[in-house]
């Protein structure tokens, strides 16, 4: 099975590293929101919930078009017949877009987050990186899961675009939740309480629940 | 906010379970209506088999 | 098939619905802080547990339709999450209007079951669009079931996580959906609670029997419309 995922994560990132299509994107729709955010709240600098809303809602966002995009390498080429047909475990194709898309998550979030700092965050980022770290860390693995979860359940519809963003974001509110919470005391002005155990904790939850649901159900999707 | 006077409340509370009542009936309409088109049509395909 | 024990059921339903009318407004006293107003909430949280253990059931049903492959399993699972939909359309509107009379605004973020309950409804809706949009119908079911499952686990982590975020912003204003009601308002709570439940499983029952009708019935045309070609 490992095999298999790699297999499969090595020609999906390969993919994207010659198309450059999903990140560049993703990473340059971020900018823009947070340039809209600029104008539409008309602030100069954020700082606390209002900073911690606007970074995460801009990359759950981003997130939605990364997961529209997930499957259709496969579509386009036909692939995902080839992909049926080959003894493949399901869960190896999960475990693949779901890694991919965690990549692709941190490659964005490495440009977009310095540059937030930049364009908005009031006081600077520097001073709670591993705390910081780790949200990111749970936050994005939560994101995969049910994004890969998403994509496949939305891979076969007509509709794609369309429900992949009402049927994604709802189900992050809880990562939006935790990740605003928990970066909200990293980005006030004076470093006030932290209580970045319980969000952490409770995204530790949530990514585990969803992780094992999508191994378990993948199975029943694209099946054919 | 202190309590609403007994008659603007209970404005209100007829309200809510006026929803709650329409919702029931409007789903047993349309159930009723669905019966209604069963019925219906068992009664055609019942009198196009007997020809 | 499915009509078994309706009728009884349905039964059960009204008496226990009409006893709960009676004790809301005859027998559960005032309460002090919200005075009239307050009866909406025996109509408005036994919904929303209701409706919220219809999402989780319709999980429980589409899992066993993936482990089984038996269609009826998705029916139930199908009609248990159209019902939960409907009584949340129910939820959302007496909440308002349980705000409104209580706070002024037809909506507050206080609560954090009727927050969490929104985040559940928006995801819920998604259910007709992924579901019609997928024609074959048996893939139709699967993903459905697949989407039930992610869903109803989805439903208490939302409300664990809102109701954590509540806890900063929003103090808990609301202690009456809590455990610590006096007595008479208890009783009343709880004949009201099951009342709903028993409603919500007899519709269940009702539209399951319709449906299951309609469907014997679209098989009966074609095969006599096969016979009649045959013959002909």
């Amino acid at each position: 099975m490992i095999a298999a995922a790699r297999a499969i994560l090595r020609k999906d990132l390969l993919i994207e590293l010659r198309t450059k299509e999903s990140v560049p994107a993703m990473t340059l729709f971020a900018l823009t929101v947070y340039v809209l955010f600029h104008f539409g709240l008309d602030r100069d600098s954020l700082d606390g919930e209002l900073a911690a809303g606007v970074l995460w809602v801009t990359l759950l966002l981003a997130a939605v078009i990364g997961v529209s995009r997930l499957f259709a390498a496969e579509r386009e080429q036909g692939g995902i017949e080839g992909l049926l047909l080959a003894p493949v475990d399901r869960t190896a194709l999960f475990v693949a877009k779901a890694v991919g898309l965690f990549a692709m998550l941190v490659v964005v979030e490495v440009v977009a987050v310095p540059t937030f700092g930049l364009l908005l965050l009031g006081p600077g980022l520097g001073g709670a990186l591993p705390e910081l770290l780790a949200v990111f860390l749970l936050g994005n693995l939560g994101i995969a899961a049910v994004g890969a979860l998403v994509a496949a359940l939305a891979a076969e519809t007509r509709a794609r675009e369309l429900i992949v963003p009402i049927l994604l974001l709802p189900l992050l509110v809880p990562v939006l939740i935790s990740c605003a919470q928990a970066t909200e005391p990293l980005f006030r002005q004076e470093q006030g309480p932290e209580d970045l155990a319980r969000w952490l904790g409770l995204l530790s939850l949530y990514d585990v629940v969803f992780v094992l649901l999508s191994v378990a159900v993948f199975d029943y999707l694209l099946e054919d | 906010m202190p309590a609403l006077p007994l008659d603007e409340a209970g404005k209100y509370v007829a309200g809510a379970y006026v929803v709650f009542l329409a919702l029931i009936l409007v789903y047993v309409a349309i159930i009723g209506a669905k019966i209604a088109r069963i019925d219906r049509e068992l009664t055609e395909l019942a009198s196009e088999d007997d020809e | 098939m499915y009509s078994k024990g309706l009728a009884p059921l349905a039964a059960a339903a009204v008496v226990t619905l009409t006893a709960a009318l009676a004790l809301v407004f005859f027998y559960a006293p005032l309460d002090a802080d919200q005075g009239f107003v307050q009866k909406i909430f025996y109509v408005h949280v036994p919904m929303a547990i209701v409706s919220l253990c219809g999402f989780v059931a319709g999980g429980v049903f589409a899992i066993r339709h993936l482990r089984s492959g038996d269609a009826s399993w998705d029916l139930r699972s199908y009609v248990a999450i159209h019902l939960a939909i409907i009584f949340g359309v129910g939820v959302l509107a007496t909440g308002s209007i349980w705000a409104r009379a209580s706070w002024g605004h037809w909506w507050v973020w206080d609560e954090p079951v009727l927050v969490s309950f929104l985040v559940v409804f928006l995801l819920y809706c998604v259910y007709y669009p992924l579901r019609f949009s997928i024609e074959d119908p048996e893939r139709q079911a699967r993903y459905s079931s697949v989407f039930a499952i992610a869903a109803g686990a989805f439903v208490p982590l939302n409300f664990v996580a809102v109701r954590m975020a509540q806890a900063y912003t929003h103090p808990r204003v609301l202690s009456q959906t809590g455990g610590d009601l006096p007595g008479e308002m208890r009783l009343t709570f709880l004949v009201a609670l099951l009342g709903m439940a028993l409603l919500f499983a007899t519709l269940w029952k009702l539209e399951l029997t319709a449906k299951h009708a309609a469907m014997q019935l679209k098989r009966l045309k074609r095969r006599l419309a096969e016979r009649e070609a045959v013959a002909a």
